[in-house]
């Protein structure tokens, strides 16, 4: 085909312009809204530079008009062939009281999963410290858990919680933003196809068996409980859900059983991802708060019931939350969205 | 494993494709830098204009507020950024990169969120070292968070007229008077010759006699076998002359020509 380039251009560089101009508009606020005549016109130009390009790809030697026009095309085809809705700031309160009980159960198989290689870990920790008690200083990364539950509980209620006083707020918040780190690893090591996710999770297995036994074997069960269990309650689940997030991920990335592409396999669970990651740092939040200003205050400061019954109701009512919050609204089930489009990969050099 | 440039070709329903050209690995690095000091500089802000005013009223809410307001900078401000702007932070604005949907459509809240999510993962050990090294052995260029979130980093092309200026004087091009061949010339020369061409022609000066014109011989054969002109056009140009005339065709528009002319006119003028 031989085309006068320079009468082409000339004629339709005003519907490039002005499809340019659409196009900023969408780009710039999200919420742009058109009138039909709008949309058609839209239309229209989107349909009209696709032929321009098509008649200009025969002409090699144009590149530059050519990436341009590739260019009003590509953003064009994205504002018009995009099937899914973005949803984003539909509140938090939809993410608490629908989608994220939801999403957990739709994903219980992989929570039953760590939470068995949770409690292996736990059971080889708890064995390897009753067998050797020397080993918790290999197994337990802090220091304030090496020395002896007896002497450790001795110095806390010396103490009456007057080493945190003045700083509860700063611990809160480091707790918080470390926890979450780990919990956002935990789930990112999915990608390892979930052996790093499960390794995670067996370890901090280990690290719970280990000093829970350690302080069971010194008859401190009352301590122990009172401490762990008022932040414990929140936070464990939390570790769980995010190792269940990585698990989500994993069985995406194998793909048991699931003849659809990885891609498109992968673009089905991001939603669930976001939405358990989302929950999970929300209870993070909630678990830093409470251990900064609850559990680490001991009889006689506060006494041990009171810690115990305050950490079991929170247990309890996590349990109803995650099982029925959220059931009466039928489910969505991840679909694998149509692909519009064909997409190659092409190699030039 | 580097060197292969993948580009991303997607077929419209209507037939049309249009290809999506990734960004390098150092390329994302630099915009990375730019965001990562603009982090540190609102982070600097925070502390010496707000929180150091609070300190001294409630040093330990103080402190936690600055703490948790720094970690979640880091980890929103790719995330709040990409999704205001369609897939582009102040680093990828500067180097015109944008972050972009695998099958080229619109992103979503999701996948701005995960991938940023997993710079956790992708910014281990150091400077984004795990990251770095899986979009070097990505075809695609794609760290793993990109992978999981099903997202590429693209560059941005810009619509320029190419400059022409210190392809030598041209007066007149004896392959003009065949529009039909020209046609033919265009279809068949791919960019990189033409563009192979254009670097001749504005680095000839720096070769020496025998070399620029073994080049221009060898570039003259490989046109000619592209598109025969007739050989009463092209009787009397010299290898490079002809080289000229086919780079003036392949990128001279009318208008091109008009502001070539012209800037030869006002070069002229100055000489």
């Amino acid at each position: 085909m031989i085309l006068n380039i320079d009468k082409f251009i000339a004629e339709e560089r005003p519907n490039w312009n002005e499809l340019e101009a659409f196009l900023v508009r969408l780009e710039k606020g999200k919420k742009a809204h058109f009138d039909l005549e709008e949309i058609q016109r839209f239309h229209y130009l989107y349909q009209r530079t696709s032929a321009d390009l098509g008649r200009l790809m025969t002409f090699s030697a144009e590149p530059e008009t050519r990436g341009y026009l590739e260019n009003l095309v590509g953003r064009s085809y994205a504002e018009i062939h995009e099937p899914r809705k973005a949803r984003l700031g539909k509140g938090l309160g939809r993410l608490i009281f629908k989608s994220f009980p939801q999403t957990f159960r739709r994903h219980i198989r992989s929570f039953y999963l760590v939470l068995v290689v949770t409690l292996i870990g736990a059971g080889f920790g708890g064995l390897t410290v009753a067998n050797n008690p020397e080993s918790k200083t290999t197994i337990l990364p802090f220091s304030h858990l090496h020395t002896s539950p007896d002497e450790r509980i001795a110095r806390e209620m010396e103490d009456k919680g007057e080493q945190l006083s003045g700083h509860q707020a700063q611990f809160a918040s480091s707790l918080m933003t470390h926890n979450i780190k780990v919990a956002i690893f935990a789930m990112g090591l999915g990608i390892t196809f979930g052996i790093g996710t499960l390794i995670s999770l067996f370890y901090n297995g280990v690290i719970l068996g280990a000093v829970s036994l350690d302080y069971l074997m010194a008859d401190q069960g009352a301590f122990l409980t009172g401490w762990l269990l008022p932040h414990g309650s929140i936070e464990i689940p939390a570790f769980l859900i995010a190792g269940q997030a990585g698990l989500v991920l994993a069985g995406a990335m194998i793909g048991h059983g699931d003849r659809t592409p990885l891609a498109q396999r992968l673009r089905a669970i991001l939603p669930d991802l976001m939405v358990l990651i989302g929950g999970v740092a929300i209870m993070l939040i909630w678990a830093g708060l409470i251990e900064s200003f609850f559990s680490q205050y001991h009889e006689p400061v506060i006494p041990y019931w009171l810690k115990i019954s305050f950490g079991a109701s929170e247990l309890l009512l996590l349990v109803f939350y995650l099982t029925t919050v959220g059931s009466s609204s039928r489910s969505h089930s991840p679909s694998h969205p149509p692909a519009v489009g064909t997409v190659t990969q092409v190699v030039t050099r | 494993m580097y060197q292969k440039k993948t580009q991303l070709r997607i077929r419209t329903p209507e037939g049309i494709c249009f290809t999506l050209e990734p960004a390098s690995p150092l390329m994302r690095f630099f915009a990375w830098s730019i965001d990562f000091l603009v982090i540190i500089g609102v982070s600097l802000f925070l502390q010496q204009f707000v929180f150091n005013h609070i300190v001294a009223a409630a040093p330990d809410l103080s402190n936690a507020l600055y703490l948790f307001m720094t970690s979640a900078l880091y980890l929103c401000y790719a995330m709040w950024l990409e999704w205001i702007w369609n897939g582009r932070t102040l680093g990828k604005r500067l180097f015109r990169l944008r972050v972009m949907d695998r099958q080229g459509l619109h992103l979503q809240p999701s996948q701005v969120v995960i991938r940023n999510l997993l710079r956790v993962i992708d910014s281990l050990p150091l400077f984004y070292l795990v990251g770095g090294l899986a979009s070097c052995f990505s075809p695609l260029y794609q760290r793993f968070g990109d992978q999981v979130a099903n997202t590429i980093v693209i560059k941005l092309p810009r619509f320029k007229v190419p400059d022409l200026t210190g392809i030598g004087e041209q007066k007149f091009n004896s392959l003009r008077s065949y529009p039909h061949l020209i046609g033919r010339l265009r279809k068949a020369v791919t960019p990189a010759e033409a563009d192979i061409a254009l670097q001749a022609l504005r680095r000839r000066d720096t070769l020496d006699h025998r070399e620029r014109t073994e080049l221009f011989d060898r570039l003259r054969d490989h046109f000619k076998s592209k598109t025969t002109f007739p050989e009463e056009a092209v009787r009397t140009s010299s290898s490079e002359q002809y080289v000229r005339n086919i780079v003036e065709l392949l990128y001279c528009t009318d208008q091109n020509e008009n502001n070539h002319m012209v800037r030869f006119g006002q070069d002229k003028k100055n000489h």
